[in-house]
């Protein structure tokens, strides 16, 4: 195994490791809340826009505001101007997944090639439909399949998917209970 | 009352250091709520033996000599050393008294009990790593048709409601609860977070002997990757029993136990259950292997392998399919859930400024921090990782007894 400075993934360990003993010590920093708008646009089909979020004791924002379109496929009768919103909870999942491997990887000093993963959310969809009051709205499983080059042992490989799981936030969000608290105002 | 040091609590750790504070001339008392061995007598299930083998079991001064070096301690063989320990360095044990406070006054502490007060320059707290149940939230939400009892309280089976029971935990403590609720014929569950996975031999020798001689044992508190974790890390899935049995979670369901994901809540009759459980066990199984081949560089690079068994390697764990995401308490038959979600130390009658904000003392290595004098033994990797053992409040005794030797006489500290 090469040596953890010969090694760049591109993650700023170091920063992190930092952030996580600075945040120890004043945790009132460490509260973050994230921030999407969502609007409707027509039949199903909706515009998104994620700018800002809560962290670090104040207001922040993105370099850039950054816009998604979700809709639903032509086979639901739909207009497809976007992802479907379960498809993005697989980019969410993947992605968050993703960004742990390479940070693992950095801190125990494992030089990445290549990091691809298929990501699958299996789903009756009789259950949206109300076709079957036994049967869950959400996905009955998610099955992710990564596929890695890297400087490592099949083993050590295994070993950073592994740790990327357990410290990610969306495998958390979707592999545990989240209490959901909708409001609403007429305007 | 004025003396140079107090002992707060005679288990084997304050005893170890009431040992060292004796062999250097530094005048001291030993209080103690109950007896000698307090929390080991009366806080502990029945079927309890150590985790590490006789061989290992050692205060300073007095090592296991009986006759079996492979057996494990049973809880009333583990009292009985621990008297034989206190009788032999003549520890100044003062029994059933119950330390009400802890504050500073000037330059020293005063010890309030209810048997008297004390006023010392240092106060070592010996007071046990193990005082309360660490529980979830969900722990405060069940409903009261469910029974529900903790590690400190559960003794044995027989204590249980007839019927199903959720273990909640797969440390050492949930696993051995499991396994023996199994046995007396119920139908046991057990909810699986992180775990630490271990054989109880491993080429033919007991894995505490492979955890010591191979040095990881004295690994220093200052010297691993996240002293965060590992003071917090589970105990390894063990159970000291004289087959020298592995109890491992393919043991359990081998057995017939069920496995599901880590509690994670209770809405409406039903408990809530983590979909990570694969995850946790994978966590687990790679551990173990990085372990084992740790061990097996050690051996090799010591010319050990023709005196050992050959190097062997375990099925992974057996993961359901599909495991569950939720139980129906009622309609699973689940009748009692066992908390064995972890302990914590009680602090509640601690008046000094050092707790961080989780209620933990705030120590390098058991040197209290801002609180000169103060002083901290038995905790898990308090300056090793054999600190959660019993042959590791020796060396943890004698750092911390140099330092507050140190402390009271005005000379050079050295380094935490």
């Amino acid at each position: 195994m090469t040596t953890a400075s010969a090694v760049d993934n591109g993650v700023n360990v170091g920063a992190l490791l930092g952030a996580r003993q600075a945040l120890t010590e004043s945790p009132e920093g460490a509260q973050f809340t994230w921030r999407a708008t969502n609007e409707w646009v027509r039949g199903t089909h909706s515009h998104a826009t994620v700018q800002g979020f809560y962290g670090l004791g104040g207001e922040q924002k993105h370099k850039s505001t950054f816009t998604f379109d979700a809709d639903h496929p032509e086979v639901f009768a739909s207009e497809d101007h976007g992802v479907t919103p379960v498809e993005y909870v697989l980019v969410g999942l993947g992605a968050c997944l993703t960004a742990g491997v390479a940070a693992v990887a950095q801190n125990r000093g494992i030089q990445l090639t290549s990091v691809k993963a298929v990501v699958e959310g299996d789903m009756d969809i009789l259950g949206i439909l109300g076709g079957d009051p036994d049967v869950r709205n959400g996905f009955s499983g998610v099955t992710v399949r990564y596929e890695i080059d890297a400087d490592a042992s099949a083993e050590d490989i295994e070993a950073l998917v592994a740790q990327s799981q357990k410290r990610s936030a969306v495998f958390d969000v979707v592999t545990n209970p989240t209490n959901v608290n909708v409001e609403v105002t007429k305007v | 009352m004025r003396v140079p040091t107090v002992v707060i609590g005679a288990g084997h750790s304050g005893l170890a250091v009431s040992h060292f504070l004796t062999e250097r001339g530094i005048e001291h008392v030993v209080l103690e709520r109950g007896q000698v061995a307090n929390s080991w007598r009366t806080e502990r299930w029945d079927s309890l033996r150590l985790l590490t083998p006789n061989a290992m079991t050692r205060l300073p001064g007095l090592s296991y000599d009986g006759d079996d070096p492979d057996g494990y301690l049973t809880m009333p063989e583990v009292v009985a050393f621990v008297e034989r320990y206190a009788r032999q360095v003549g520890a100044p044990v003062v029994s059933g008294t119950r330390v009400t406070s802890v504050r500073r006054v000037g330059d020293a502490y005063e010890v309030i009990t209810d048997g008297g007060s004390w006023t010392a320059r240092s106060v070592v707290l010996a007071t046990g790593a193990f005082n309360a149940p660490r529980l979830p939230r969900a722990a405060s939400q069940l409903p009261d048709s469910v029974d529900t009892v903790t590690a400190h309280g559960y003794r044995n089976p027989d204590g249980l409601a007839d019927g199903g029971v959720l273990v909640v935990g797969a440390s050492a403590t949930g696993v051995q609860i499991a396994a023996e609720l199994q046995r007396s014929g119920r139908a046991v569950t057990i909810a699986v977070g992180e775990h630490v996975r271990m054989p109880r031999t491993y080429r033919g020798r007991d894995v505490m002997w492979w955890m010591e001689r191979s040095g990881i044992l004295d690994e220093r508190y200052d010297e691993v990757d996240d002293v965060v974790r590992a003071r917090h890390l589970g105990s390894p899935q063990l159970i000291g029993t004289p087959q020298r049995a592995t109890l491992d979670l393919n043991a359990l369901t081998q057995d017939g136990a069920r496995l599901v994901g880590r509690l994670m809540g209770y809405q409406q009759g039903r408990v809530q259950l983590s979909g990570s459980l694969r995850n946790v066990c994978t966590l687990a199984d790679l551990k173990m292997r990085r372990l084992l081949g740790t061990f097996d560089d050690w051996a090799s690079d010591q010319g050990l392998d023709s005196g050992l068994g050959e190097p062997e390697r375990y099925e992974p764990t057996r993961v359901p399919q599909v495991p569950a995401l939720a139980l129906d308490l009622a309609a699973e038959g689940i009748r009692t859930i066992v908390w064995a979600t972890g302990f914590r130390p009680d602090y509640s009658w601690l008046d000094v400024p050092v707790l961080d904000r989780k209620g933990e003392v705030r120590h390098d290595g058991g040197v209290v921090r801002d609180a000169p004098g103060l002083y901290r033994v038995g905790l898990p990797m308090l300056r090793r990782r054999k600190s959660s053992y019993i042959h590791g409040a020796e060396d943890d005794a004698r750092d911390i007894t140099e330092h507050l030797d140190a402390y009271l006489h005005g000379r050079r500290l050295p380094a935490a």
